[in-house]
C-alpha cells in the first residue's frame, strides 16, 4: 500500500466499516441521553457529515430516515395521549373522555387527562429513536450496505449474500410496483384501492419471483458457492463459533448500552464473544477459495472516522454514567433543557469527519456531464 | 470443445421433448450461430452447455455432453465456471452487484482469482469494450448497450475459453449492437474464444458466423452458413434477395450481396417502389390523434424531452427510431398520460391524456409496453379475454375475436406466461385494440420476434391503419420499419433530428438503412417484397 492513502486529501471512498463504526458511535450517544438539544446536535452533525461526504449518484436514504424519526415521536406522543402511562405530571393540558376498562388492567388507562409533563417525556423517548435511526440513515448513505456486505466474513459468506440479494430485490419490488401500477391505467383502472392491490399483486410477484430465478442461475453460472470443498463438520463448527461469538458480542455491547444492569457484566461478556468471533472468523478466512476485488485499504483517515465517533460515543455514555446534569432531562416537573458542555463537545468531534476525510471520486470531480445526481431524487 | 452426443433435453409439464437426438461438435475458436424461430429450443440448446439445464432448470436429460472433457451429468454450473461464461437475454436480471467493476470482477472473486490479476484484468475488460468512462456508475443508471457489454465483461474478465450467448444484441439500437458484435468478433479472432450465440435479428449476425446451427422443433442440424441458410426457416433480408435473386452462393453480407446484385440493380434502374401513397392531412390540432408541441418531459430532475413536435394523423404508422436512451418510452409515456408534460404540451384527440381518466383514456390511446406482460394478469387467455371486455367496456367477446385475428392458434385455457413472445405481444395487443383507441402505441415490439411473429405483427398494424387508426412504434429494427412504417421520426437526446418519409429517412443513413437498401443502393428500393413486386412487373415503357 502507498503512503497516498494516508492522507485525506486523496479522494477516495472511505472503508465503509469507518462509516458505519462512525455512525454506530453517535447513535451510541444518542441512546444516552432525552434531552433534545443535544439529541438535535446529534442530528445535525450526521447531516452536516453527509451533506459533505455523500458520494454522487449514491442513493440516499438519509432523507426516509429523518421521516421515519419523524414518525416515531408522533406515533410515541400519540400513544402518550391515548393511553395516558404511568407519567405522574400536574399540568394538565386538556382532558380526553375517559374509557372505563375492566378492574386488573392497572397502569393502563384510555383516554382522560393529558400532562404536560406526560408528552414532553414522551416526546424526548421518540427524540430519542429518531436520533438514532437518522445516525443509522446516516451511515446507509455514507457507505451503502451492500459495499459493508463485502466484508461479511468467509464463515458468513451465505448470510452476507442473501442479505445482498434482498437489498437488490427490495427496490426492484417497488420498481415493478410501480410500473404495473402505471400500466393498469392502460387497461382503464386507476391503480388504487383494495381490489386493485389483489390483482397488481400477482403480476409483481410473478416478476420479481422470475428476476430472483435469473439472478440465481446467474450467480451459479459465474460460479458462486464453488470449490467449497473443504468437510461439512469444520465448517459447521466454524459457523458455530461464529454465531456464538457474535451473539456474545451482541450481549456484551446490550449490556454496555442498556446502563442500568452492572456494567460489569457486559465488558466481559463483550470481551468473550469478540474474542470468540474472530478466532472462528480467522479459521474460516484461512479456507476461503475467494479473492476479493479491490478491498478498500484502512488507513489513517479511518482510524480518524473511527475514532471520532467512538470518541462522541464514549463521552456522552461516560457523562451518562457519572449522572452529568443535563443527559436526562427532567420532564417533571417540566424544566427548560440545557446543552451540558461536555458531552456537546464530544458529539461535535463527530463533525470532524466532514473535513478530515477524504472526498469521495466522484464528488472531488465535481457533477460530470450524463451523471444525474439520482439520490436527490430518489 | 463442446461435444453433444445423442442428447435429448425432456421437461416434465411438456408433452414434446425440447430437444432430441442432438449430435453437435463446436471446436475451439469457432463461432456458431444458433438460428430457429420462437420456442424452437434455442435457449434450451444453450444453457445446456454449460450445466444449467438440466441442474438448474430441471427436466431429463439423455446423452451426453462434455465441454472441455467434462461432462455436464457430473459438473454443476458452478463447476464449468471457469471454461463457459454465459450471457442471458436480459443483462439487468443478471447483475449480481451494484457497480461496474464489482460486476467485471464478480466472476473472478468466485473463481478465487489474485487480487493483482484481477485488477489488470478488469482494466483490460474495461479497454476492451469501451467501459472505462463509465467504470464507477451505478448500473441501473446506465444504458442498454452499457449494461450488455457489461454483462459480456462480467462472464469475459474470468477469462472463459467458451462464452455463449443468448440474443445479445435485441435490446440495443443498431450502433450499439455493431459494437458488442465488433468486439465478440475481435474476441474471437485474437483470443480464440469459443462463441456460441442465439439471435433472431441474423441480418446482424449471420456474415460473423463459421457455422449456423438451425434448431427446428427440437431437431438440431449444423451447416455452413450459406447452406443452412439456403433451407433455414429464419433468415435475413440480405438472403431473401439471394433466394428471390437465385444467387449461388447465397450472400450473407451486404457486400457479398451487392457484388451479386448488378445485374439485378439494371434490371430495375429508373423504377421506383410501387407505396400507396396516402393522403396525408395537413392538419392541426383538431383532427390529429397524436400531437405534441414544444413538448418538453422530465424523469426526475433531468429533461428527457427538450421541445419535441410530432403528430400522428389517422390511418399512419410512425416509426419512432433513436439510440438507447433517447427519450423513445418517454414519449410513448408522455403520449399515454403516464408522464405530464412540463412545458409545451401534448394531445391526443385534442385532450391532454394526463388529465383524463382511465376509463376514458383506454377510449382515446392504447400502450402496449415493452414487456406485454405488464398488461396481462389473468392466469388464463380465456379469461384475460373476458377481463379485458370488462376493463374496456367492451362486447363480450370482443377481445377474443380480436386474439383470434391477430393469432389464430392461441387455445383458451393456456397461461399467459407459457405463450411465446408473439402471442403475448399479440394478446397484449387484442387487450389493448379491445377499447377501440384511435391511436395505437407499441414500444419496442420486435424483441425476441422470429421473422414469421413479425411478419403477422406487420399485417396486423398495417390492417390497423386501413381502418383510420393511427401508429407509433418505438423501435430499434430497422427491416420492421422498412416494411412497415409510413414516416420515420429519428430523436436524439430528447429532439427530433429528422422527421420525414421512410424511404427518405432509412436510404439516407448508413446507421438506419435496412439491408436492401444497402445493396441496391442508390436506387430507392427499402425491402425484399419491393424488389419482388417490381421484377413481376413488366419493365415501364421507354421513356
Amino acid at each position: 500500500m502507498t503512503l497516498a492513502i494516508h492522507d485525506h486529501r486523496l479522494p477516495r471512498l472511505l472503508h465503509p466499516a469507518a462509516w458505519w463504526a462512525w455512525a454506530i458511535g453517535l447513535a451510541m450517544a444518542a441512546n444516552r441521553t432525552t434531552n433534545p438539544l443535544l439529541l438535535a446536535l446529534i442530528v445535525v452533525v450526521a447531516a452536516y457529515v453527509v451533506a459533505a461526504r455523500r458520494e454522487l449518484g449514491a442513493a440516499s436514504p438519509f432523507g426516509a430516515f429523518l421521516r421515519l424519526g419523524l414518525l416515531a415521536i408522533t406515533l410515541r406522543v400519540v400513544f402518550q395521549v391515548l393511553l395516558g402511562g404511568g407519567t405522574p405530571g400536574r399540568t394538565v393540558l386538556f382532558t380526553l373522555p375517559e374509557i372505563p376498562l375492566p378492574s386488573g388492567s392497572s397502569g393502563v388507562r384510555l383516554g382522560g387527562p393529558v400532562t404536560l409533563e406526560g408528552v414532553l417525556a414522551a416526546t424526548y423517548e421518540g427524540a430519542r429513536l429518531a436520533a438514532v435511526l437518522a445516525c443509522i440513515g446516516a451511515a446507509n448513505t455514507l457507505a451503502s450496505p451492500r459495499r459493508l456486505l463485502r466484508y461479511v466474513p468467509a464463515t458468513l459468506y451465505e448470510v452476507g449474500t442473501a442479505l445482498v440479494v434482498a437489498l437488490t430485490y427490495a427496490p426492484q419490488l417497488v420498481d415493478d410496483a410501480r410500473r404495473v401500477r402505471v400500466a393498469r391505467r392502460l387497461r382503464g383502472h386507476g391503480g388504487r384501492g383494495i381490489r386493485e392491490l389483489a390483482r397488481l399483486a400477482v403480476p409483481v410477484l410473478d416478476s420479481a419471483l422470475e428476476r430472483s430465478l435469473n439472478l440465481a442461475a446467474s450467480m451459479e453460472s459465474r460460479g458462486y458457492g464453488r470449490s467449497v470443498h473443504r468437510d461439512a463438520r469444520s465448517r459447521r463448527q466454524a459457523t458455530a463459533l461464529t454465531l456464538a461469538g457474535l451473539s456474545g458480542v451482541i450481549a456484551g455491547v446490550y449490556g454496555l448500552l442498556d446502563g442500568s444492569p452492572a456494567p460489569l457484566l457486559g465488558l466481559p461478556l463483550l470481551i468473550v464473544g469478540a474474542v470468540a468471533a474472530t478466532a472462528s472468523l480467522a479459521v474460516g478466512a484461512r479456507r476461503d477459495p475467494r479473492s476479493r476485488y479491490r478491498p478498500d485499504p484502512w488507513a489513517t483517515p479511518e482510524w480518524l472516522v473511527l475514532g471520532c465517533g467512538a470518541a462522541a460515543g464514549v463521552l456522552v455514555m461516560i457523562a451518562a454514567q457519572r449522572g452529568v446534569p443535563g443527559i436526562v432531562v427532567q420532564t417533571s416537573p417540566a424544566t427548560w433543557p440545557i446543552l451540558p458542555w461536555a458531552p456537546s463537545l464530544g458529539v461535535l468531534l463527530a463533525l470532524v469527519p466532514a473535513w478530515l476525510s477524504p472526498l469521495p471520486p466522484l464528488r472531488a470531480a465535481g457533477p460530470v456531464d450524463g451523471l444525474q445526481d439520482v439520490g436527490a431524487t430518489s | 470443445m463442446i461435444r453433444f452426443e445423442d442428447v435429448g433435453v425432456r421437461f416434465d409439464d411438456r408433452r414434446e421433448p425440447v430437444l432430441r437426438g442432438v449430435d453437435l461438435r463446436v471446436d475451439e475458436g469457432e463461432m456458431v450461430l444458433v438460428v430457429g424461430s420462437t420456442g424452437s429450443g434455442k435457449s434450451t440448446l444453450l444453457r445446456c452447455v454449460n450445466g444449467l439445464v438440466p441442474h438448474f432448470s430441471g427436466g431429463t436429460l439423455s446423452g451426453r455432453i462434455t465441454v472441455d472433457g467434462r461432462d455436464t451429468r457430473t459438473h454443476r454450473p458452478r463447476d464449468l465456471a471457469d471454461i463457459v461464461g454465459v450471457v442471458g437475454q436480459d443483462p439487468a436480471a443478471a447483475f449480481v452487484t451494484d457497480t461496474v467493476e464489482e460486476e467485471l470482477a464478480y466472476g473472478m472473486e468466485s473463481l478465487g482469482v489474485t487480487g493483482d490479476v484481477m485488477r489488470r484484468r478488469v482494466e483490460e475488460t474495461l479497454d476492451l469494450l469501451g467501459l472505462a468512462d463509465v467504470r464507477q456508475r451505478t448500473l441501473r443508471t446506465l444504458s442498454g448497450g452499457q449494461q450488455q457489454r457489461v454483462a459480456i465483461g462480467g462472464v469475459l474478465a474470468a477469462h472463459p475459453r467458451i462464452l455463449v450467448l443468448d440474443e445479445p444484441t435485441s435490446a440495443l439500437d443498431p450502433v450499439a449492437a455493431e459494437e458488442v458484435l465488433a468486439a465478440l468478433t475481435r474476441l474471437v479472432h485474437d483470443l480464440g474464444l469459443t462463441v456460441l450465440l442465439a439471435e433472431h435479428r441474423l441480418e446482424r449476425v449471420v456474415q460473423y458466423a463459421d457455422r449456423v446451427v438451425v434448431v427446428e422443433n427440437g431437431w438440431v442440424r449444423a451447416d455452413l452458413p450459406a447452406v443452412a441458410m439456403a433451407t433455414s426457416p429464419v433468415s435475413p433480408p440480405v438472403v431473401d434477395l439471394g433466394r428471390l435473386a437465385g444467387w449461388s452462393p447465397l450472400p450473407l453480407s451486404v457486400r457479398d450481396a451487392r457484388r451479386a446484385a448488378g445485374p439485378i440493380r439494371l434490371q430495375l434502374a429508373g423504377r421506383s417502389p410501387v407505396r400507396v401513397i396516402k393522403p396525408v392531412t395537413t392538419s392541426g390540432l383538431d383532427t390529429a390523434l397524436l400531437s405534441a408541441r414544444a413538448l418538453v418531459v422530465n424523469r426526475g430532475r433531468r429533461a428527457v424531452l427538450r421541445g419535441i413536435d410530432l403528430e400522428v394523423n389517422p390511418g399512419e404508422i410512425v416509426a419512432l427510431m433513436g439510440r438507447n436512451g433517447s427519450g423513445k418510452s418517454t414519449l410513448l409515456a408522455a403520449a399515454c398520460g403516464q408522464l405530464p408534460a412540463r412545458l409545451g404540451s401534448v394531445r391526443t384527440g385534442g385532450l391532454d391524456p394526463a388529465s383524463l381518466k382511465p376509463q376514458q383514456l383506454v377510449r382515446h390511446v392504447g400502450l402496449v409496453p415493452q414487456d406485454p406482460g405488464l398488461l396481462l394478469y389473468g392466469d388464463t387467455v380465456g379469461g384475460e379475454c373476458r377481463a379485458a371486455d370488462t376493463d374496456m367496456r367492451a362486447a363480450p367477446g370482443t377481445t377474443r375475436a380480436l386474439l383470434v385475428h391477430l393469432a389464430p392458434d392461441v387455445e383458451d385455457d393456456t397461461h399467459p406466461r407459457d405463450l411465446s413472445e408473439g402471442q403475448r405481444l399479440a394478446l397484449a395487443l387484442a387487450v389493448v385494440l379491445a377499447g377501440k383507441p384511435p391511436l395505437v402505441l407499441l414500444d419496442e415490439p420486435t424483441r425476441g420476434l422470429d421473422y414469421g411473429a413479425k411478419s403477422r405483427l406487420v399485417a396486423s398494424l398495417r390492417s390497423l391503419a386501413t381502418e383510420r387508426h393511427g401508429v407509433l412504434v418505438a423501435t430499434h429494427d430497422v427491416e420492421l420499419v422498412a416494411e412497415l412504417a409510413d414516416r420515420v421520426v429519428v430523436i436524439a437526446d430528447g429532439e427530433v433530428v429528422t422527421d420525414g418519409p421512410t424511404d427518405a429517412v432509412l436510404a439516407g443513413s448508413p446507421a438506419f438503412a435496412p439491408q436492401v437498401a444497402k445493396v441496391m443502393h442508390p436506387q430507392p428500393w427499402l425491402t425484399v417484397a419491393d424488389v419482388a413486386a417490381a421484377l413481376v412487373l413488366p419493365p415501364p415503357l421507354a421513356g
